[in-house]
């Protein structure tokens, strides 16, 4: 038999050489003869209504090559999600009408150099008429608050609700049923991703009629899409060149710099860079959103939890991005990894003036998880009980229906918990330790064979 | 002022050799090393001091190169990753580093690794803390840090017995 040589190996990386000499091309080593710089005016303030955007002295500064407006982008849309529902289109590419953030896109100034792009950005004057922002979540779903969307409230509409909702089993009769009630809430702040590398894109029209689309965006077919879509143009226009990112984690999934660049480069028929600064990246760039979750369980005497109701809060800033897609994540996975027989989930994708939060590292996810075992630890000092045996009571098994009608498979749960004690070195109590989870003693049968 | 002339014309020994530029007065050592002499290894992670992406040796002493006016390196030396080694030519330094995976996204290596050489040059047998203190202004947003200073040490190790170099 032919021996396989990667599994269990050490393999070094293909790029590794290339990093440590510093010969790795990223975007921002990428110059070409005669190339443009852009840099972006953006909304002094969090929400208003924008009634004149005047560029007359920032075109007439030696130097300025162009001036990208609203009215030069052919499907003034960004639609990232469009392809899985995420509906209506609510984010300009650059803002015309209103303006929902601070440092929100307005207009884009193209220049010879750098510091002249930066000057010129300083001299357009903006006219806009502020309005309240909304900056807190609960505030935005009071009926106080103004409504900043145009379908008249502050939420996501998941199938005409306010809020996406999981309802299995009845969680009233777990909850009068229970020994115990254990209620907790659990928050998480808004976390910058903070990339060594900002975001950068150079675009180069090339005589074919194409463009060269140099990008270190993560997501290289999404960014191709949805370039197209803005532009107007068949994607076969668009020759992308990624795949070298310094950092991304999350925070380079929006096609967010290579439309308006696009468009500097057709605009002026000149390549064209822009180039992030830090406090750009920090204030500007999507975050992972604030999001706060509240839990009441319903628990018994032996650990067993028979009812649980979460309200769960997101702030998805300004615009959808990836929030309502991320929402639904954390619904699926605010009842956690165990079999819960009645279950209750109200899940808010709410809207307000601050900057967009979008893709991060498991994003919805990875908050769902530190409420759920932080829960958890909860449960098991309320109820007396050693931390490790409250999961391993209540760890899903394989056929175990899942609160959202799916149907376990390939349990690992209860074997990872396992091999995690004895690691370090923590005695299960007698009762769990020889739990599997093929095992339904004391737990509810599998739904199929 | 927008349009600042390039009006200075700087020399200085570049790895080794001999180069000149001529910059606007207020141009920094790493615009005019990526922009205008083209060499790309030192990063430009935030501008203002506060990463280390751009950190290059000048006179053999840490500097972070946004923050020096190229106009004060005239007659001066700087060395840059490109100096201590290449593909095929590692310095111990790129070698350790590509071994123990202390180079994830490598926006931060070129910093990192210059960082590591001023430590080493001065102390070849540094301990764990002090290779930590010596990384104290180079931010890596991706390895943890971990495989960073382990490929530090191991590359001690390798120069004390006289690896290469
Ligand atoms: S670019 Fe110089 S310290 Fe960040
Ligand atoms: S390897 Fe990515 S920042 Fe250090």
């Amino acid at each position: 038999m032919k021996q396989l040589g990667i599994v269990g190996q050490s393999v070094k990386r293909s790029d590794g050489i290339g990093h440590v000499t510093g010969q790795t091309e990223y975007v921002d080593d990428v110059f070409y003869p005669g190339m443009l710089w852009l840099k972006m005016v953006r909304s002094p303030v969090s929400r208003g209504r924008i009634r004149r955007v005047d560029t007359s002295r920032a075109e007439r500064l030696p130097g300025v090559t162009a001036v990208v407006t609203a009215k030069d982008v052919p499907n003034n849309w960004y639609t990232i999600l469009c392809l899985i529902g995420i509906e209506p289109n609510d984010e300009p590419v650059l803002a015309d009408e209103e303006v929902m953030y601070e440092g929100e896109p307005i207009c884009a100034v193209v220049a010879e150099t750098e510091d002249i792009a930066r000057e010129a950005a300083s001299l357009v004057k903006l006219e806009i008429d502020e309005q309240e922002p909304v900056l807190d979540v609960e505030y935005a779903l009071t009926a106080d608050a103004p409504a900043i969307k145009k379908w008249g409230n502050n939420t996501f509409m998941y199938d005409g609700m306010n809020h996406r909702r999981l309802r299995f089993g009845d969680v009233d009769r777990g909850f009068e049923e229970a020994d115990h009630i254990v209620e907790g809430t659990y928050q998480m702040t808004p976390i910058e991703h903070v990339p060594m590398e900002t975001h950068v894109c150079v675009v180069k029209p090339e005589p074919n009629g194409r463009l060269t689309i140099h990008s270190n965006t993560q997501a290289l077919y999404f960014t191709m899409d949805n370039t197209a879509i803005i532009l107007k143009v068949p994607s076969n226009r668009l020759r992308l060149v990624g795949g070298t990112v310094g950092g991304g984690f999350g925070g380079k999934v929006d096609v967010i710099t290579e439309p308006v660049t696009s468009i500097a480069a057709m605009k002026t028929g000149r390549p064209v860079k822009w180039r992030w600064t830090r406090e750009e990246e920090f204030r500007r760039s999507s975050v992972r959103g604030a999001c706060k979750m509240e839990y009441r369980d319903g628990v018994m005497k032996d650990g067993r939890i028979v009812a649980r109701k979460v309200r769960s809060i997101h702030d998805a800033g300004a615009y959808h991005r990836h929030s309502p897609y991320g929402v639904q994540k954390n619904m699926a996975n605010l009842p956690g990894p165990y079999s819960i027989p009645n279950v209750w989930v109200d899940c808010y994708c709410v809207y307000t003036n601050r900057q967009p939060s979008s893709a991060m590292r498991g994003f919805a996810v990875t908050e769902a998880t530190f409420a759920v075992e932080v829960q958890m630890d909860k449960i098991a000092s309320v109820i007396g009980m050693d931390p490790w045996e409250i999961r391993m009571v209540n760890a899903y098994r394989n056929g175990h229906m899942r609160p959202v009608r799916k149907v376990v498979e390939d349990a690992t749960l209860l074997e990872t918990l396992k091999a995690a004690a004895q690691l370090v070195g923590h005695e299960l109590p007698a009762r769990v330790r020889d739990m599997h989870s093929d095992d339904y003693a004391g737990v509810a049968e599998p739904v199929q064979p | 002022m927008a349009t600042q002339l390039a009006t200075h014309i700087v020399t200085f020994q570049l790895n080794g050799r001999p180069h000149a530029v001529t910059v606007a007065p207020l141009t920094t050592l790493r615009t005019a090393l990526r922009e205008d002499l083209h060499l790309h290894a030192t990063k430009a992670g935030c501008g203002q001091g506060g990463c280390g992406s751009c950190t290059v040796l000048l006179d053999n002493e840490l500097v972070l190169s946004c923050l020096v006016p190229v106009t004060l390196v005239d007659g001066r030396s700087v060395t840059t990753l490109e100096g201590i080694g290449g593909p095929g030519r590692l310095h111990p330094l790129q070698e350790a580093f590509h071994d123990h995976f202390a180079a994830q996204c490598g926006y931060c290596t070129a910093g990192m690794i210059m960082a590591a050489k001023w430590l080493l040059d001065r102390n070849p047998n540094p301990t764990r803390a002090e290779i930590q203190m010596a990384l104290a202004g180079n931010l890596c947003r991706c390895t943890g840090y971990v495989p960073i200073i382990e490929a530090i040490e191991d590359a001690a190790r390798r120069m004390s017995k006289g690896v290469k170099r």
